[in-house]
């Protein structure tokens, strides 16, 4: 800071050698924070390896929907509207071509064309939250409003939310909506794979409600499972991969298809790796460049207070 | 050249602002701004601004990370005055702290219309979401915010007469500007850690596992451009009233920071082989070269080159040249970037959006040109204010051993006649 009338000590000092190690000790702090900042791209993770997360979350309660049997009635999303009490929208419509999740869709059913021009088919995507293990959404929020419960599915507490938005922004899926309509305490809607009813070991309302055994609820480890054998069994039928499995880190809804998923409209580009993960990378080095950043100028402003050349506010 | 010493007179001892036409104009914006605030929080978000699910962060969040980007001058000038032996920077130090302080309190100021829960804005401190960015960013901006408000404590005390308020900053000296170098140092990298979880959404060329190191050496980088600018505008252009050797000193180490981040970033691109997306003629990539050809290597030649940076007229090109650039950045990042992945989605702001964000920069202006006018901290008359305001807080101490209870600070009214911009003008004539 300016220093009053006091004429301007700076200005016609020498060059002196210990400005010179100053300069040096700074230009090796910023070296040192910037390297620390860098390394630890390369480094390992110190969270659960893939292998240690699926042993962790084989439990949990998930979904496997086949979109090979899915008729397309819609009584899936239909049931969940009634489960968890949301208002039925002529601009947010659950079923059909145009249906996209929204404030009063935890869940759609969508209905994409796939197939080549001579020979098109109609299948029907139910589009909803894939409760990650390593949710980027829960790490996302700094509110802790939405959080990765020890049951598994990822709940949303409106109290806690500050309305940031950050969740939407974050989920590799686009699942995460927002009430824009509501004036006050607007919130952010999604799938809460009907947290009250799979903690009981009760299947969720549109597992329940599908008839045509598009929807199987169960435990991650086995629904994984039977997606598996069941692609091994019609290898001509099913295409080769259960999304859900690995992306993002994996999620415990997953998806069988006789369709390739960026057709149906998937997102085929999301990171293998939990999102949190790459973040961390990041914020791990914040606390010693933080105590390191403390210590260094601490250092130098009392080496220059001592020779004089910091004079304080006065 | 030193600081110009002007005469104790040429200083007023009442408060002043004078209203310009174009002030008008800008107090007429905040108006308008204060009508699309009350507006969004009468009608909701839905009603006023375009945001989308899939555009669920729009134009106020650019304003939040390039209005954080464009306060780099407080903290970076800070570094090299009191933590690179760069004391002879130290008359220009103010000017640069202010555009910081008025920078974050504007940024500030746009998180109530953007939050959809506003006054849930205590819950992180008490329920700490550690593993997000956001926390980061939310904990460094109130904790810097603050000490850049107690900071402001040494100017306002030289102006107004309160002894004990001096002594309370004066103490808190050190520990503010320690911290008020890390702090910013954790949270412009923090704000770029932010879109790290876009991975895949956010177009390559602009996301990187280096985004938080890119967002803290444009922040260092544009700290003097933006110097520069105010300073210019400030001093209507006129050579005399810049500063020059200073700003050239400063310039110089934007230009080394500038190269230093183009090698980055031209290092960065050819690791994840994106050489190819650069030149494919999609808007992301024009958009791309015009940020870094024309808005960062064009003013890292000026800011290199002794003989270009100091001509006034170029300086003041290069840097309005950065200071569009690294807002440019942001855009980029928050808007065109996003672009590709928003399924088709297309979002531009609203009025009312526009409205808040240009209300906020004129309203940051019209504060700066009061406490330009009020307060010693341009470099040419701060000496010659700091004067005035001792003999006045002299005066008024003389008075209060007369008749106790009366401290300065009350407004006055009485006209004047110069304005600050002339009475640098005498104080240079001095010098």
């Amino acid at each position: 800071m300016n220093d009053g009338a006091r004429p301007e000590k700076g200005l016609d000092r020498p060059a002196d050698p210990s400005r010179r190690a100053l300069l040096k000790g700074v230009g090796l702090a910023a070296g040192a924070a910037g390297l620390s900042s860098v390394l630890p791209l390369g480094a390992t993770r110190a969270l659960a390896s893939e292998e240690e997360l699926a042993k962790k979350h084989a439990e949990d309660p998930g979904l496997l929907i086949d979109v090979s049997k899915c008729v397309g009635c819609g009584s899936c999303a239909a049931a969940c509207k009634l489960k968890n009490k949301l208002e039925s929208r002529e601009d947010q419509p659950f079923i059909g071509p145009k249906a996209k999740l929204a404030s009063s869709n935890y869940t759609v059913l969508r209905q994409v064309k796939v197939g080549s021009a001579a020979n098109p088919k109609t299948r029907f995507v139910k589009d909803q939250c894939l409760h990650c293990m390593e949710p980027a959404c829960a790490a996302a929020c700094f509110a802790k409003a939405l959080t990765k419960t020890p049951g598994g599915p990822v709940r949303y507490d409106a109290s806690m939310c500050v309305g940031c938005r950050y969740c939407m922004l974050a989920c590799p899926f686009h699942i995460p909506t927002y009430e824009w309509e509501r004036v006050v305490l607007p919130r952010v809607s999604k799938c809460n794979l009907c947290e009250d009813r799979v903690t009981k070991g009760e299947p969720t309302a549109c597992a329940s409600a599908c008839s045509y055994g598009a929807i199987t609820f169960g435990k991650r480890a086995e629904l994984l499972k039977e997606a598996h054998s069941r692609i091994a069994k019609v290898p001509a039928v099913y295409h080769p991969h259960v999304y859900g499995e690995t992306e993002a880190g994996g999620g415990s809804v997953f998806y069988l298809a006789d369709a390739s998923f960026e057709q149906l409209g998937f997102r085929d580009n999301a990171p293998d790796k939990p999102i949190p993960a790459i973040a961390e990378t990041l914020s791990r080095p914040v606390p010693y460049v933080a105590v390191g950043g403390l210590a260094l100028l601490s250092g130098i402003y009392a080496l220059r207070k001592r020779r004089g050349t910091e004079e304080g506010e006065d | 050249m030193g600081t110009p010493v002007a005469t104790a007179t040429s200083w007023r001892s009442g408060w002043t602002y004078k209203w310009t036409k174009t002030r008008v104009v800008l107090l007429a914006l905040v108006g308008i701004a204060a009508g699309a605030y009350v507006y969004r929080f009468g009608f909701g978000l839905a009603e006023t601004t375009n945001l989308s699910d899939r555009w669920p962060w729009g134009l106020w969040i650019w304003q939040v990370l390039g209005g954080v980007a464009l306060t780099g001058a407080g903290f970076s000038t800070a570094l090299y005055v009191h933590f690179a032996g760069r004391d002879e920077w130290k008359s220009i130090e103010r000017a640069a702290f202010m555009t910081s302080l008025l920078g974050y309190l504007m940024v500030i100021c746009v998180y109530p219309p953007e939050l959809g829960r506003w006054f849930n804005f205590w819950r992180p401190a008490v329920f700490w979401g550690y593993h997000s960015a956001l926390f980061e960013v939310y904990w460094c901006i109130s904790l810097y915010t603050l000490v850049q408000v107690v900071k402001f404590g040494h100017i306002f005390v030289e102006r107004v007469y309160m002894p004990r308020l001096g002594k309370v900053v004066d103490k808190a000296y050190a520990p503010l500007l320690v911290f008020g170098i890390v702090l910013p140092t954790l949270h412009h990298s923090s704000l770029g850690s932010l879109y790290v979880v876009a991975k895949g959404l956010l177009d390559p060329l602009w996301w990187s596992m280096l985004i938080p190191v890119f967002f803290l050496l444009s922040a260092l980088f544009l700290g003097p451009a933006m110097v520069v600018v105010v300073l210019y505008l400030m001093g209507r252009g006129k050579r005399e009233k810049l500063p020059m050797p200073q700003l050239s000193g400063l310039v110089r180490v934007s230009g080394w920071l500038m190269f230093v981040y183009l090698v980055l970033k031209f290092a960065d691109l050819g690791a994840r082989d994106q050489f190819g997306h650069l030149f494919d003629g999609s808007a992301q990539s024009i958009a791309w070269l015009v940020e870094i050809g024309l808005c960062a290597i064009v003013p890292m030649i000026v800011y290199l080159s002794k003989r270009l940076r100091e001509n006034p007229v170029n300086l003041f090109t290069a840097s309005v040249l950065v200071v569009l650039g690294v807002a440019f950045n942001r855009i980029n990042v928050v808007l065109t970037g996003m672009a590709p992945s928003s399924g088709g989605v297309r979002y531009f702001p609203s009025w009312a959006e526009l409205a808040v964000t240009i209300g906020i920069f004129a309203g940051g202006t019209l504060a700066y040109l009061f406490v330009a006018e009020n307060f010693p901290i341009l470099p040419k008359f701060a000496k010659a204010q700091a004067a005035a305001v001792v003999a006045e807080a002299e005066a008024v101490a003389a008075e209060a051993v007369a008749a106790p209870a009366m401290a300065s600070g009350g407004v006055s009214t009485e006209p004047s006649s110069t304005e600050p911009e002339a009475v640098a003008g005498e104080g240079s004539a001095g010098a």
